[in-house]
């Protein structure tokens, strides 16, 4: 299955896949969405950039790894949380919002989502209007890439 | 001496649609020239206008296309003969008292050649050859060719050439560019575009870093007046060796590369201490005549055991032939040409701009110059200095140059934007910077695919408009000049192009 790695030789630390992922996670799909879709909010977004030591000169953004052996799926009282294909969604329809899986997760990648009842990760963005991952296509150093790399 | 304040308007403006702008602050992260800042208090982005280099770094990361740059329109009274930019220069100089400096080539409205010359193509009487059904050669040999056809004892022609060639599978080099000057991802994308590609790229003054060796055979390395990097290894890792004369940019005058480029590994390769400024004198203190160059040339020689072809590059001045046919004399394999449109990382704006000659004029005059005293075979020419696309490839193939060399192309490919900053070490770009955290901006794997796309694309245009000539080999187009004809060009022009107007019939 392919996953979405980061290299942090090539991570600038320019946070457009931040900006890129709430965007398409609010259903955007182009520019002039993104204006409509987060000019005068917060974002939210479910990739997240690290800005490491050495003067910040290491930048790494990471998101879920889709991990074959999840915690948060473990974790989840609901059911919410469940694997389909190697990809790990969340129905938020289920999630109750206790955020066991936010502390579990060992990458930090699981997070409360805007409304605070429910939580939200990446989902690839194999469901929103994007259709593959969003971070990878806007990423401008080819620093974030979708590929498969077999079993982690 | 700095001498008080400098009543300068900035020459380009932000301009940001504050209807887009949606504060996510990543020119702010980008712009190494620290142009964007964010005003939390109003919760806007501001921009310092005076720091902008026009470089669109911002505005080619913006995820809304919020942002433009404008000239400013903050001009002096209007005035044909004292240009906003003569002007500009006099109270920089007045307030700097230094020399104006300048990089990439020169920016000043001088005829380019090439654009007034057209291509000929077959119609009935001769056929055209399509490149995708049949053979075409773009292979192309540098070095002295054989001046005897020789035959062995059952007869058979003898092909093998006796001095060392450089064999290049599209006509085309990269320019030589040092490390120092560019950075190590800009040098990177170089050394494995120009190996997959089959070409050379070229070291420049600056060495070879030692990760680039595996690349030799795609290298040409160079030495300079400064002699930087130069040791044994060096000189054998290449495929050939370059002494460089000149630069197109800077003719007659030397090179310096600042100490705040000069990094531990800038130092290592170059052999000269940290953070010292690394000057290359205006002369090679050892060559003052062409018998002082023909001993550099079979030292160079005498140090690689004869297999290596030497180069010699010199910039296009006025007395460009008289200078190539003694170059040809002193035992060089190759002569390289720099016209003075040429870029550059850093010269004196002065030169850039007002010294040298078009390098379309130059190559006319050297390539005429070599045939007449019939020693064009003991050399190939080289031709570089703004170079803009297949076509200016083969008209100058047609002119009678044997590869040309790019430098400002492949810099373009590598995302170059032009913006002619490069003596700052701050290139927004990751190019023409030193700075760690500007050099990864540049990944080399896509800088590397971009100038094999590059030079692929040109190298499928050199096909077919040669299949449109009629001509399947860049041996049958070389010096070919009933292939060209000039329009908008004078007599004097076109006799020193050695080329027929348009019209003009054989």
């Amino acid at each position: 299955m392919k996953r979405v790695f980061v290299n942090e030789e090539w991570c600038l630390g320019c946070r457009l896949c931040e900006y890129w992922c709430a965007n398409a996670n609010l259903g955007g799909k182009t520019a002039s969405d993104m204006v409509r879709n987060l000019k005068g909010r917060k974002i939210n977004a479910r990739i997240r950039v690290e800005d490491g030591a050495n003067d910040g000169k290491i930048n790494f953004a990471v998101q879920c790894r889709h991990c074959y052996d999840p915690m948060c799926v473990k974790s989840c009282i609901s059911g919410a949380l469940s694997i389909s294909d190697g990809v790990i969604n969340v129905d938020t329809e289920k999630c109750v919002g206790c955020f066991t899986c936010v502390l579990t997760c060992p990458y930090g990648c699981v997070m409360p989502s805007d409304d605070g009842h429910v939580v939200q990760k990446c989902e690839l963005c194999l469901s929103n209007a994007v259709g593959s991952p969003a971070c990878v296509e806007h990423c401008p150093n080819h620093a974030i890439v979708y590929e498969e790399r077999g079993v982690l | 001496m700095e001498n008080g304040k400098i009543y300068l308007s900035p020459e380009y403006e932000v301009v940001r649609s504050d209807e887009k702008c949606i504060r996510c602050r990543v020119c702010e992260r980008q712009c190494a020239d620290d142009v964007h800042y964010y005003d939390a208090d109003a919760d806007r982005m501001c921009a310092l206008d005076e720091n902008c280099v026009n470089c669109h770094r911002c505005v080619s990361v913006c995820p809304t296309h919020a942002l433009k740059i404008k000239v400013s329109e903050n001009r002096f009274r209007e005035n044909d003969n004292w240009s906003d930019t003569k002007v500009r220069e006099v109270y920089l100089q007045a307030n700097s008292g230094g020399v104006m400096l300048g990089a990439m080539g020169t920016p000043l409205k001088y005829p380019t050649y090439w654009d007034k010359i057209l291509i000929n193509a077959s119609q009935v009487t001769n056929p055209s050859i399509d490149p995708l059904r049949e053979p075409m050669e773009t292979r192309t040999f540098l070095g002295k060719k054989n001046q005897k056809t020789v035959r062995d004892a059952d007869g058979r022609l003898v092909t093998k050439f006796t001095s060392p060639q450089i064999e290049l599978d599209a006509p085309i080099m990269f320019s030589a560019m040092s490390y120092g000057s560019i950075s190590y991802n800009a040098h990177a994308s170089l050394a494995r575009a120009a190996t997959e590609l089959g070409i050379c790229y070229n070291t420049g003054e600056g060495g070879l870093h030692e990760d680039f060796y595996p690349y030799g055979a795609n290298t040409i390395v160079q030495v300079a007046s400064g002699r930087f990097g130069v040791h044994a290894d060096y000189l054998m890792a290449g495929a050939g060796i370059e002494i460089k004369m000149g630069q197109g940019a800077k003719p007659g005058i030397g090179g310096h590369l600042p100490g705040r480029k000069v990094g531990p590994d800038v130092s290592r390769t170059r052999m000269i201490p940290e953070g010292s400024d690394a000057i290359s004198p205006a002369p090679h203190h050892d060559i003052y005549s062409i018998e002082d160059l023909r001993q550099l040339v079979y030292s160079l020689k005498e140090a690689t055991a004869y297999r290596k072809p030497v180069i010699v590059k010199i910039s296009a001045v006025h007395n460009v032939a008289a200078i190539a046919s003694g170059i040809a004399r002193s035992g060089a394999d190759i002569i390289a040409i720099d016209g003075f449109k040429g870029g550059t990382g850093a010269a004196p704006s002065r030169i850039r701009d007002n010294v040298g000659i078009p390098i379309e004029l130059a190559l006319g005059a050297v390539d005429s110059r070599l045939r007449e005293e019939g020693i064009r075979d003991e050399v190939s020419v080289v031709v570089g200095g703004s170079i803009h696309s297949s076509t200016d490839v083969v008209k100058a193939i047609a002119l009678g140059a044997d590869a040309v060399y790019i430098g400002t192309a492949a810099l373009l490919a590598l995302g170059c934007h032009l913006c002619r900053s490069c003596h700052k070490n701050n290139c927004n770009w990751g190019i023409a910077t030193q700075n760690p955290t500007l050099v990864k901006r540049l990944n080399p794997d896509y800088g590397a695919r971009r100038l094999v796309n590059l030079v692929s694309a040109w190298k499928h245009e050199i096909m077919e408009v040669m299949g449109g000539m009629g001509i399947n080999s860049i041996e049958a187009l070389r010096g070919n000049r009933l292939m060209l004809r000039g329009v908008d060009l004078n007599e004097k022009e076109l006799e020193i192009l050695g080329i027929k107007y348009a019209g003009e019939s054989i």
